[in-house]
């Protein structure tokens, strides 16, 4: 079965990347924070003398979960549910957004408080919740931001990176309902405080908490979310009722494997030695947190993209975000360009593994890559994200024009007559335009399909004698 | 030091568009008292195809070098990328590939590993920037090899290129497909090579450079590409 939801791009992605490009102050938003994470990442990385042990380790734990997930998911159940949570299944988006909107209208609340979660994104339930009259309150700053502003997230880590802070004032000052924001400055102290203030009122009234989780132990039934804000932890211990979306690839197998994530993702994502909160919770207890818990796994595509021994790597990724942030591509065009909740490398090969690569534009993302291979060098769970890329491109549809080329390209490379034929007709093909050209040989308008290359840029002329000619000569 | 019989694979792109690089792998190795040959069946390592998924059409390209260079000890191109092809994923495309693969070198690690040598004699009195293309650096992890090797070099002003490590946007089909994007890191790369006030920027892909050189160029800057296969061979 395949996923569905918020990760299927409408617009092939030269197209949505051609849009974003234009936005100047997009650009230069995204190029200063994407620089500044990076920075702080390398920093707090190198100071890990064993840190590529780590990945080696974080890579195979994630493994081994793939190998064993329906024995593990099972145990998870098990263990949870005799802690005191209820366990629920979802086979898709809709699945999950109808159990979800369910159980909170079993608790009569038409408000929730929500911490932020991917999976949540990515099924699409705040719309969902909507269409059934309840309002769901994003507590984290950026997700806040996103939400006030009726914008979509553009960032798995950082959902408002796309604006800076005097549009964040802006939005609060244009959005954020009850007290006079007339005066708001754009300091961050001052930002922070306003949000502050205005979620406090939330955390306080809520009756019902959503969350995803980073991680789902399989021993002991545990759920952890990792954040830095405090509000997931007002958003998991104060309502009565806990709602956590788990995608289902989402176990480790020991509590003692937390080890290993909860060294790699706080320095991969924000560039944090050790991330402010962790919240870890297993059922009910008595006089503690919330009176009912439930959770929800998602599988949503997942299985189908365990299916595929290249691309289920893809499985291992704990939503760091360090690959958007070394990504060439990504610093340029920004989230909103894939189309979907995962942006930038990772969501290149996760969306069209989730949803098969048939829906919507999903097929363009796995060529919005250089394979500079940066994102591998990043991953903190070795997801070689370029081979991947690669893998999809072999297995997607293909334009017929451009196949008929290739094919016709590997046919005369074949033959060494064929091809020494085939430079010769280049160089001699080129020879008129090496006498309309003055400056350095270089060509500056080539007609279709090279005037792809010459929009941008000038075409080098072949010399007058091939390489293979000279040798002949020598 | 022993001499070398060593296999030319001079690259399709070399070939036809920058032989010059061609001959001054060949002029440089000489130079250095090794036997150079170039086998005439050779034709193209099938990045291309394989990099935008046509494997079907890349494998007789795989099977074609491999046969080509069977007899060789020692294979050498000038060129991050189709070392890497060769190297990284022929043999995981045709099993039958894997020894000639593991005998085919970029330029700097068959001179810097295999030949042992650094100061390869040359002389180029000019102000260079050296970009560590992708593949090279993150494929074949040639590290500072280029750069040793370039330092050597007699009258040579080195300077460092900002953000050196970052992609050109260069990308192969990438180019063409989204050539937008590929436009915007070029401006960035472009900007940065201007910015060190160098007379050359110089690479171990002449792909990446023709993108480059093809954005200095219609920026009007001065700046020129160079392989630095030719800098080395300069005296």
């Amino acid at each position: 079965m395949t996923g569905s939801g918020h990760i299927i791009s409408t617009q092939a992605f030269p197209v949505a990347a051609r849009k974003e490009l234009g936005d100047t102050q997009l650009r230069a938003n995204l190029r200063s924070a994407t620089h500044t994470i990076r920075d702080k990442r390398l920093r707090v990385v190198s100071e890990v003398d064993d840190w590529e042990e780590l990945r080696l380790a974080g890579a195979a734990i994630k493994d081994d979960v793939l190998a064993r997930l329906p024995d593990l998911l099972v145990q998870f159940e098990t263990v949870a549910t005799a802690a005191g949570a209820v366990v629920h299944w979802a086979r898709d988006a809709a699945e999950a957004c109808a159990v979800v909107a369910d159980l909170v209208r079993g608790t009569g609340a038409d408000e929730v408080v929500k911490v932020k979660s991917m999976a949540t994104q990515e099924i699409g339930l705040n719309d969902a919740l909507a269409r059934a009259g309840i309002a769901a309150i994003e507590t984290d700053l950026a997700e806040l931001i996103v939400q006030l502003a009726d914008d979509t997230p553009s960032h798995i880590l950082v959902p408002a990176i796309h604006y800076n802070r005097t549009q964040i004032r802006d939005i609060f000052i244009r959005r954020m309902g009850g007290a006079d924001l007339s005066g708001l400055t754009d300091e961050p102290a001052a930002l922070a405080e306003a949000a502050r203030r205005h979620l406090r009122a939330k955390f306080l009234a809520a009756r019902v908490g959503i969350s995803g989780a980073n991680f789902a132990v399989a021993e002991t039934g545990t759920l952890v979310v990792v954040e830095s804000e405090g509000n997931g932890r007002m958003c998991l211990t104060l309502p009565e009722t806990l709602i956590s979306v788990v995608g289902i690839e989402k176990l480790v197998p020991t509590f003692a494997d937390l080890e290993v994530f909860l060294q790699l993702l706080p320095r991969s994502s924000t560039g944090e030695r050790m991330n402010p909160y962790t919240s870890m919770w297993t059922g009910v207890t008595a006089g503690d947190g919330p009176r009912q818990v439930h959770i929800v796994l998602v599988d949503n595509g997942r299985t189908s993209s365990l299916a595929d021994k290249v691309g289920r790597q893809a499985l291992r990724c704990i939503r760091c975000s360090a690959c958007l942030n070394v990504c060439p591509v990504y610093e340029r065009v920004g989230g909103h360009a894939y189309g979907s909740v995962y942006p930038g490398p990772i969501g290149a090969i996760l969306s069209p593994q989730l949803t098969g690569q048939d829906a919507g534009a999903n097929r363009t993302l796995p060529f919005a890559s250089t394979l500079c291979g940066a994102c591998y060098d990043a991953c903190p769970v070795r997801i070689n994200i370029p081979d991947v890329l690669v893998h999809l491109r072999q297995s997607g549809p293909k334009p017929a024009a451009e196949r008929a080329g290739m094919r016709a390209m590997s046919w005369v490379m074949r033959d060494r007559r064929r091809y020494a034929a085939a430079l010769r007709a280049a160089r001699r093909g080129a020879a008129p335009l090496r006498l309309a050209t003055r400056r350095r040989g270089a060509v500056r308008h080539l007609p279709w399909p090279l005037s792809a290359w010459t929009s941008s840029r000038d075409a080098p002329l072949p010399p007058r004698q091939t390489f293979r000619e000279w040798w002949a000569a020598r | 030091m022993t001499p070398v019989r060593i296999a030319l694979f001079v690259t399709c792109v070399n070939d036809l568009m920058f032989p010059q690089t061609g001959r001054a792998v060949v002029g440089l190795l000489e130079r250095l008292g090794h036997t150079v040959e170039f086998p005439v069946e050779q034709t193209c390592c099938g990045q291309m195809h394989a990099n935008s998924g046509y494997r079907e059409e890349a494998l007789p390209l795989v099977r074609r070098f491999a046969g080509t260079f069977a007899a060789y000890e020692a294979i050498v191109a000038p060129s991050g990328s189709c070392v890497a092809m060769v190297r990284e994923s022929y043999p995981r495309l045709w099993a039958g590939a894997a020894g000639v693969a593991a005998r085919t070198y970029e330029l700097s690690e068959l001179l810097v590993d295999v030949l042992g040598v650094t100061d390869v004699g040359a002389a180029f009195p000019h102000r260079v920037t050296y970009h560590p293309t992708c593949h090279g650096l993150r494929l074949l992890r040639l590290g500072d090899k280029p750069l040793r090797l370039l330092r050597e070099v007699r009258g040579i002003d080195l300077v460092e290129l900002p953000g050196a490590e970052e992609c050109c946007g260069f990308g192969g089909t990438f180019a063409v497909k989204n050539a937008g994007v590929s436009a915007a890191m070029l401006a960035d790369k472009c900007a940065a090579v201007t910015g060190t006030g160098a007379g050359y920027v110089a690479a171990v892909d002449n792909s990446c450079l023709a993108h480059i050189g093809g954005g200095l160029s219609r920026a009007g800057r001065a700046a020129r590409t160079i392989h630095y296969a030719e800098i080395l061979a300069a005296t």
